[in-house]
């Protein structure tokens, strides 16, 4: 029988969801891959949440188990939270890369395997003494074994390129084949290898749009594949949207900020994954009159941040944990001369070196204390990858009125992860009022605004108003060297105060889900999908389970207490071994339940559910 | 000076605030030095800016009726970096020690001078820790004897001008604290330089490390240990004026006048715009080699690299006028874009 005719007997099924994951090589382009599935299922309608998942190092010994680098995204017709529990379909490009991941692979999952990556040494580098193509250990699985190296090769004979060039083309045939699979359309990845390479480079362009339509036609000709499916577009809130990173999203958060206070960007930053990106971002938007300064080091970054803030700009220091550590003494100087300044800490694993490409939740309690002395300041957090930009914003807003350091939080999750974003109206962002002081007239450097306490902005330059600052102690109002005892107290109170009056504009938490009974889940940062998909299953069994989202840590929302006191018992699930639990439990005597896990992976959906139903028990 | 300069005296950039250095500190005499050059400049007193970082030096700020920021140890350079890349038009002067500049700061100092950020760094070197109460610092001799070395130190110091040097300084200078008239001079070349303008500042510090410099400044050995350069004479000293420099080799040799043969031709005629670096550098450690004396004054004044805030502000500019100013609208529709209904 011919193929085609073959074709038409094929079915399609339509699913409310799916979640594939390509795992390969850390050189095997899997981060393109999945990155090109996500954006033309982005276009298409679906709602998303994507995972990447990647070695620290940048080319681990090719086929070794820690030079597995893999891509998952959950693309669905309704309401996606999380990157998935487990997988649908995998595509493992070698034997390590099956051997690391095929334990997500759901039953019966779609296991499409490349193998020409099966030979002895391959095997070997996985630590493998069988083949697991022979050994009936994937039995379980609809196994789709493919020669993608050669079909490749084959599909780019007449291009005149090496077998390095073809063999680098590989990933687009199986990005073909899951395009084939979940009924994709092939023109936005045609248009993204058009523009990407351009000048010169457009053989590279063909060449990869070849082996992307042979994985496709591979397919649709084989007899192997007698189902493909279809996910239809997501119904979400009407508007312009667009697929975003966490790191984007913080980048372009601060452009909007700097857009609507009038005041020119700065950032100091030196480089540190996961945060590099967003001086990778920031760097390009030179025409905003965006000024990045990549420093010597990471002390340099804050302190050039806070001479920037000093002079009068609206700067920013972006890091990750070991670099915040490193910033710490001038953040200090930040609080002590209060002055506007956000810290972006896009939190990894640790400590020291730790999991630098894996993600984390265990910096809060760096941010909230991680000083020397009394020296508080504002602490929000991001929830998702399209909220990073609500949140620079939010603390811009912040550090300019309240001329205050301000701590943001996000984590690798959030940096590399991706979801729909609904792109706002720029006149719907608020316009943040900066005013220098200029009157000379009874100007005292640290004179207090009497609702927020906030000091005037003087920046040099001004006439009239020179004075200086500095980490000493200040006299109040005069902000003259002062070691008088009761002066001291009375300014670190006055500090205190001053960050505890921010509490007065924080918008009261609302529960979701139930507003009162038995479980209160409380949350803060990238933990925000797994817990609203926890909360959809629990209550669809019946449970009265509500949850709360802190992106507001120091200071806590006013009515946080209350609520708390409306549930039975609170659970606090936190990737790191219960800080937030530890503040909560501190400040509102309330006996909280933590549950922890430190892997460098975000909560699966079904931990935090049996969490609380252990605790229901 | 142009027309419309403010005319300031000293007093103008004087504190009411009590200067609380040790009685006999050479620190004052840099300061009373700084006020009598500041009114001279010609720049309106809003726009200077005193940076400094941590230690008896760092104070400086405090006293000088200008915007000032007292810092954190070692890391005024960069602090200063990020006030000028912020505003370029303002007069950033940093104060700063051997301790705070080239021990714990010694990163941030270096790349200041790599990227030619136009500030006036005045190093004050007085060879010891003071307000730490007297631990010996980068700058001590082999051997020195202080709280934390009861058996004498075992490193070897930097030499400040050699630092700098290696670090791409285009203008480097030394002055002395009792030396006004001359300090006064390096003070107003450093102000006119638009680059990194760093200047070695030997001090005194009476309390924990007093005479550090007599071997050098004591008025009666002063003509014999000093060389006080000048740009297009020739390297000479000694109280007869009968000692010179002359080059032999890649060595710097002393000579003396009339001895065998030797004439002023035979000398070493300074040249603070050599573009080689290895001139000043030969300059800047001489006084390490036994006979030799210290020189004063500017050792080198190059001053065509571009400034860092300049190159930063011109890249901005440049992109904007090529794509025009960021449109925030469209910033946020960037990449694939797609409609809910």
């Amino acid at each position: 029988m011919a193929t085609t005719m073959e074709a038409t007997f094929r079915r399609k099924e339509t699913l409310e969801a799916a979640v594939i994951r390509f795992a390969g090589d850390s050189g095997d382009g899997m981060q393109i891959t999945g990155s090109q599935f996500t954006n033309t299922s982005a276009l298409f309608g679906n709602d998303l949440a994507t995972f990447p998942d990647f070695p620290a190092e940048i080319r681990a010994p090719a086929g070794t188990l820690p030079g597995v680098s893999g891509f998952q995204v959950h693309f669905g017709a309704s309401d996606v939270h999380t990157p998935g529990d487990v997988v649908d379909a995998l595509i493992a490009m070698n034997p390590a890369a099956l051997k690391v991941n095929v334990a997500d692979l759901k039953k019966n999952g779609i296991l499409i395997v490349n193998t020409d990556n099966f030979k002895e040494q391959d095997l070997k580098k996985a630590q493998l003494t069988v083949s697991p193509l022979d050994d009936h250990s994937l039995d379980g699985y609809r196994l789709f074994p493919v020669e993608l190296t050669r079909l490749t090769r084959a599909a780019l004979k007449d291009l005149g390129l090496d077998a390095k060039s073809m063999d680098r083309c590989k990933n687009f045939f199986a990005l073909g084949m899951c395009y084939w699979l979940y009924n994709r359309s092939m023109e936005p990845t045609y248009r993204w290898l058009e523009d990407k390479f351009k000048d010169g480079k457009a053989k590279l362009a063909e060449a990869n749009k070849l082996a992307m339509k042979a994985g496709y036609a591979y397919c649709e000709a084989t007899e192997q594949f007698q189902v493909s499916y279809e996910i239809p577009p997501a119904k979400l809130t009407p508007g312009l949207y667009r697929n975003i990173s966490g790191n984007t999203a913080l980048a372009i958060g601060f452009v909007a900020a700097s857009q609507r206070s009038g005041l020119r960007l700065f950032q100091g930053s030196y480089p540190i994954t996961p945060a590099s990106d967003v001086l990778h971002e920031l760097s390009m938007f030179k025409s905003f009159g965006v000024t990045t300064f990549q420093a010597e080091d990471e002390i340099a970054a804050v302190c050039a941040a806070i001479g920037a803030a000093y002079a009068g700009q609206l700067a920013i220091t972006t890091t990750s944990g070991p670099g915040m550590a490193l910033k710490m003494e001038a953040i200090g100087l930040a609080v002590m001369t209060e002055l506007p300044l956000v810290i972006c800490d896009i939190q990894r694993g640790g400590p020291s070196t730790g999991l630098p490409t894996k993600t984390e939740q265990a910096d809060l309690f760096q941010a909230i204390f991680g000083r020397n002395s009394e020296a508080p300041l504002p602490v929000i957090a991001a929830s998702t990858p399209g909220d990073c930009f609500w949140v620079a914003f939010e603390a811009c807003r912040i550090a300019l009125k309240h001329m205050v350091p301000v701590i943001v939080l996000t984590d690798g999750y959030l940096a590399n992860g991706a979801e729909p974003w609904r792109v706002p109206d720029v006149a719907d962002l608020p316009a943040i009022d900066v005013k220098f002081r200029t009157d000379p007239t009874g100007f005292f450097p640290y004179e207090r605004d009497p609702v927020t306490l906030g000091r005037p902005w003087a920046i040099p330059g001004t006439p009239g108003l020179e004075h200086r600052i500095g980490g000493i102690e200040k006299q109040e109002r005069t902000g003259n060297v002062n070691y008088e005892p009761i002066n001291h107290e009375r300014m670190v109170k006055i500090r205190a105060e001053k960050v505890a009056r921010i509490a007065d504009e924080i918008p009261d938490v609302v529960p979701a889900g139930d507003p009162d009974g038995e479980v209160l889940i409380v949350g803060w940062g990238s933990t925000y999908g797994s817990i609203t998909a926890a909360l959809r299953g629990l209550r669809a069994r019946g449970r009265r389970v509500g949850h709360v989202h802190l992106r507001h840590l120091n200071p806590l929302p006013k009515n946080l207490g209350e609520v708390l006191r409306r549930y039975r018992k609170v659970v606090v699930p936190e990737m790191n071994l219960g800080q937030l639990l530890m503040v909560l439990r501190a400040k509102y005597l309330v006996d909280a339940i933590g549950l922890n896990k430190v892997q460098g992976k975000p909560f699966r959906q079904d931990e935090i559910e049996q969490k609380v139903e252990e605790v229901l028990a | 000076m142009n027309a419309t300069a403010p005319v300031y005296t000293r007093k103008d950039f004087q504190t009411d605030q009590e200067v609380r250095w040790c009685p006999g500190c050479g620190d004052y005499a840099i300061l009373a030095a700084v006020q009598s050059v500041f009114p001279e400049l010609g720049i309106p007193k809003e726009k200077f800016v005193v940076v400094s970082g941590i230690g008896c030096s760092s104070r400086f700020p405090y006293y000088m009726n200008t915007y000032g920021f007292h810092s954190i140890h070692g890391r005024a350079p960069a602090i200063a970096t990020g006030i000028k890349l912020a505003n370029p038009e303002l007069e950033v002067w940093v104060a700063t020690g051997d301790g705070d500049g080239l021990s714990i700061g010694g990163n941030h100092t270096i790349h200041m001078l790599r990227r030619n950020v136009g500030l006036k760094v005045m190093l004050f070197n007085n060879r010891i820790y003071g307000l730490t109460k007297g631990q010996y610092s980068p700058t001590s001799e082999v051997g020195k004897k202080a709280k934390s070395t009861p058996y004498g130190s075992v490193d070897r110091p930097f030499q400040p001008l050699s630092v700098a040097l290696g670090a791409e300084a285009g203008f480097v200078a030394r002055g002395i604290d009792v030396m006004q008239p001359h300090l006064k001079g390096v003070l107003r070349r450093a102000a006119a330089h638009r680059g990194t303008a760093f200047m070695e500042i030997l001090q005194n510090c009476n309390i924990f490390n007093d005479g550090a410099w007599d071997s050098v400044v004591e008025k009666e050995v002063r003509d014999d240990r000093l060389l006080a350069l000048e740009h297009g004479k020739p390297l000479v000293f000694g109280k007869n004026k009968d000692k010179g420099i002359r080059l032999n080799g890649l060595s710097l040799e002393v000579v003396t006048l009339g001895e065998g043969g030797v004439s002023e031709a035979d000398l070493l005629v300074h040249d603070e715009k050599n573009p080689n670096p290895a001139y000043a550098f030969l300059l800047s450690r001489m006084e390490t080699e036994p006979g030799f004396p210290t020189p004063i004054g500017v050792l080198r004044a190059v001053d065509d690299a571009p400034r860092y805030e300049d190159q930063v502000a011109d890249q901005i500019s440049a992109i904007q006028a090529k794509k025009g100013k960021g449109d925030l609208a469209q910033l946020l529709r960037t990449g694939d874009i797609w409609e809910v209904k």
